[in-house]
């Protein structure tokens, strides 16, 4: 059984345009100790659908995301309140914004740990050294009585993951990780968030607008177009045979070091539908260069991609055109 | 941080130096009534007001008046005596100090114990009839003149002509040292008034701030941790939203301190406001004089307060 397993995941905001469809029917699972990386522009409802799970944003949620076998959509509030950051925890994008500027680091892990478990002060503090050190921020013992702005980007970020770290969640939830941080540093938190999956056996759904971390972390990808699922596969398959034009656009815009430099990057022309008025049949189609007619007025499912297991697309070009347009360069 | 303090005293003392000035300069510049005259008596002669002038130095041109105003008030901190009673103003001050003391006291804690509850309130339950109702009452209470509000509250209370004798009214204060309960009985209704649209002000601006704070990036952290709401709101929302609080609570008690006027006036509480006002329908300039460096004293201490708190309160001012 997945550990986490999202049904029909819809998230409905009010807006002043209008009701605005922010998820609309997703459906992924996340199997114990692997990671699933949800890839998507900003606004595709990738963060709503992993924030959705743990019951932070507001609006009208419906279908079932059930975390070992528990609907967590079904929950009391009190209820869900002992799974976050007990069970699933999350690390967000920003870590200045995220931890409180007023409250020394240790104090906020402290009060991580003593939300969920009945230890001391003593020994809730003694438990935020000890997740320091575990996150690679040297000389814990001595940060973990700094306020948030003392520290640098790459250390607050570690502090957020020991934060989530705090009750040994199953199921972390990374948040644009390291969309907030340098470069350089941004290696160093994959390679933390990567060492400590390995190390604890804990499921990570990563969220990113970037394929490359995708290609670091994750085990199978999900790609996400304008609030659903287009694409979904294991990474070496996604980046070997992608099927969706969207996923197409997105590896055609990213650099790579295994490709002759002389090839140019292409932009995906346009930009992501409005979703209080969302296009018509396929959701990508003002924007696909294959674009056939009937895909103006026709939804497509997200269907298995025959021959190739744990590859699913919800595209309207029949398997063999993909592959042969997916072969050719771009138009 | 020796230095800081060091520079900000100066500057008190540089203020404390120009609001004298202002002051001499508005009375001598502005149309008054002669003190002279006015302290001569019913019927004077030119002779005997001239001989009060004299005595009282007005004779003398006005920065004379004022370098000797000054002079005794840097080396003797003296600052002169009434035109009208002959009294010692420092005396004066030091004596009306308590009754202003405790009406502010008093104030302070009433205000910020409905205020802060209320603001809260509003905010958690923001655009529904708890907030509505509240943010009504305090959109009267703000807009309502205090000593109107004052009047009202005698007229509808007071223990001599209120409609609902209630509690004491005007001219019913006494000290604390005298008759504790008498003390705080007279002082109810005086609290009240001052306190209404303080309160609603700090109900107002705590909503906006808990409102602000509410939405920012660590409360949604705090409540990903798996945190109670309520501690939410307290722990995490309240702390980033009372921190401007501080600063106007400070500000207002060291404008208070200084004499509440009008409340002071309107239920005849013989605080450093009751005097100032008695002072200027008389032309009382020493008196004026004093009353008002006393109020400028404890606006820029206030502010000097409020700013070595502010370091206190909020860790990002420390280091910066």
């Amino acid at each position: 059984m997945a550990l986490l397993e999202v049904e029909g995941l819809r998230v409905r905001f009010d807006t002043e345009d209008g009701p605005l469809q922010a998820v609309d029917g997703v459906s992924l699972s996340v199997e114990a100790g692997r990671v699933l990386g949800i890839v998507g522009e900003s606004g595709s409802g990738k963060s709503v659908t992993a924030l959705a799970t743990m019951g932070l944003v507001p609006g009208r949620i419906e279908g079932r995301a059930r975390f070992e076998g528990r609907d967590l959509l079904a929950l009391s509030p009190e209820e869900m309140r002992r799974v976050r950051g007990h069970e699933i925890a999350i690390v967000f994008q920003d870590p200045l914004s995220s931890l409180h500027p007023f409250y020394r680091v240790g104090r906020q892990l402290a009060e991580a740990v003593r939300v969920h478990q009945d230890v001391s002060r003593r020994a809730a503090r003694a438990r935020a050294v000890e997740l320091l050190g575990l996150v690679g921020v040297p000389e814990p013992a001595e940060r973990v009585d700094a306020y948030p702005h003392q520290l640098s980007g790459g250390m607050r970020q570690r502090a957020m993951i020991a934060m989530a770290l705090a009750n040994d969640p199953r199921l972390l939830i990374a948040d644009e990780p390291t969309t907030a941080l340098d470069v350089t540093v941004q290696a160093q938190i994959l390679a933390l968030l990567r060492r400590l999956q390995e190390e604890r056996g804990m499921a990570i759904v990563i969220i990113t607008h970037d394929l490359g971390v995708v290609a670091e972390l994750a085990d199978d990808v999900a790609v996400m177009y304008a609030g659903q699922i287009v694409e979904r596969a294991p990474v070496e398959r996604l980046f070997a045979a992608p099927e969706h034009p969207y996923t197409w656009g997105l590896l055609r815009s990213m650099p790579r070091l295994d490709v002759p430099r002389e090839r140019e990057l292409v932009p995906i022309p346009g930009r992501p539908p409005s979703l209080v008025h969302p296009p018509g049949g396929c959701r990508f189609h003002p924007r696909c260069p294959y674009v056939r007619d009937p895909h103006r007025e026709v939804e497509p499912a997200l269907e298995p991609v025959p021959g190739d297991e744990g590859h699913a697309v919800a595209c309207l070009l029949d398997p063999a055109t993909r592959r042969r347009l997916w072969r050719e360069p771009a138009p | 941080m020796a230095g800081y303090l060091a520079r900000r005293l100066l500057w008190v003392v540089a203020l404390l130096l120009a609001v004298s000035a202002i002051t001499f300069a508005i009375f001598y510049t502005l149309p008054s009534a002669d003190p002279a005259a006015m302290r001569a008596g019913r019927q004077p002669t030119p002779q005997l007001i001239a001989q009060v002038r004299e005595n009282l130095g007005l004779d003398q041109p006005v920065y004379v008046q004022y370098w000797r105003y000054m002079r005794d008030l840097v080396l003797h901190f003296d600052f002169g005596f009434s035109y009208q009673s002959n009294a010692p103003v420092r005396e004066q001050i030091l004596d009306r100090l308590p009754a202003t003391l405790s009406l502010t006291g008093g104030a302070v804690v009433l205000w910020l114990a409905i205020g802060l509850p209320v603001g809260v309130i509003s905010a958690v339950r923001r655009r529904r009839w708890p907030d509505r109702l509240a943010m009504g009452l305090a959109l009267v209470a703000i807009s309502a003149p205090v000593y109107w509000l004052g009047l009202v509250a005698l007229y509808l209370f007071a223990d001599d002509i209120g409609r609902f004798p209630l509690l004491p009214g005007a001219n019913s204060y006494e000290p604390i040292s005298q008759d504790p309960a008498a003390w705080l009985g007279s002082l109810v209704l005086p609290w009240l008034v001052l306190a209404a649209s303080f309160a609603a002000f700090y109900a107002r601006l705590l909503r906006a701030n808990l409102l602000e704070a509410m939405s920012e990036d660590y409360i949604r952290t705090a409540r990903a941790k798996g945190l109670p709401e309520r501690q939410v709101v307290l722990r995490h929302g309240m702390r980033a939203a009372i921190t401007p609080i501080v600063t106007v609570v400070g500000l207002d008690v060291g404008i208070l301190l200084g004499g509440a006027v009008l409340v002071e006036t309107v239920f005849n509480v013989p605080g450093i406001g009751r005097l100032a006002y008695d002072a200027i329908r008389t032309a009382d300039l020493p008196v004026i004089q004093g009353t008002v460096l006393f109020g400028a004293f404890f606006i820029v201490v206030a502010n000097l307060v409020v700013d070595l708190a502010y370091a206190w309160i909020d860790p990002r001012v420390r280091t910066a």
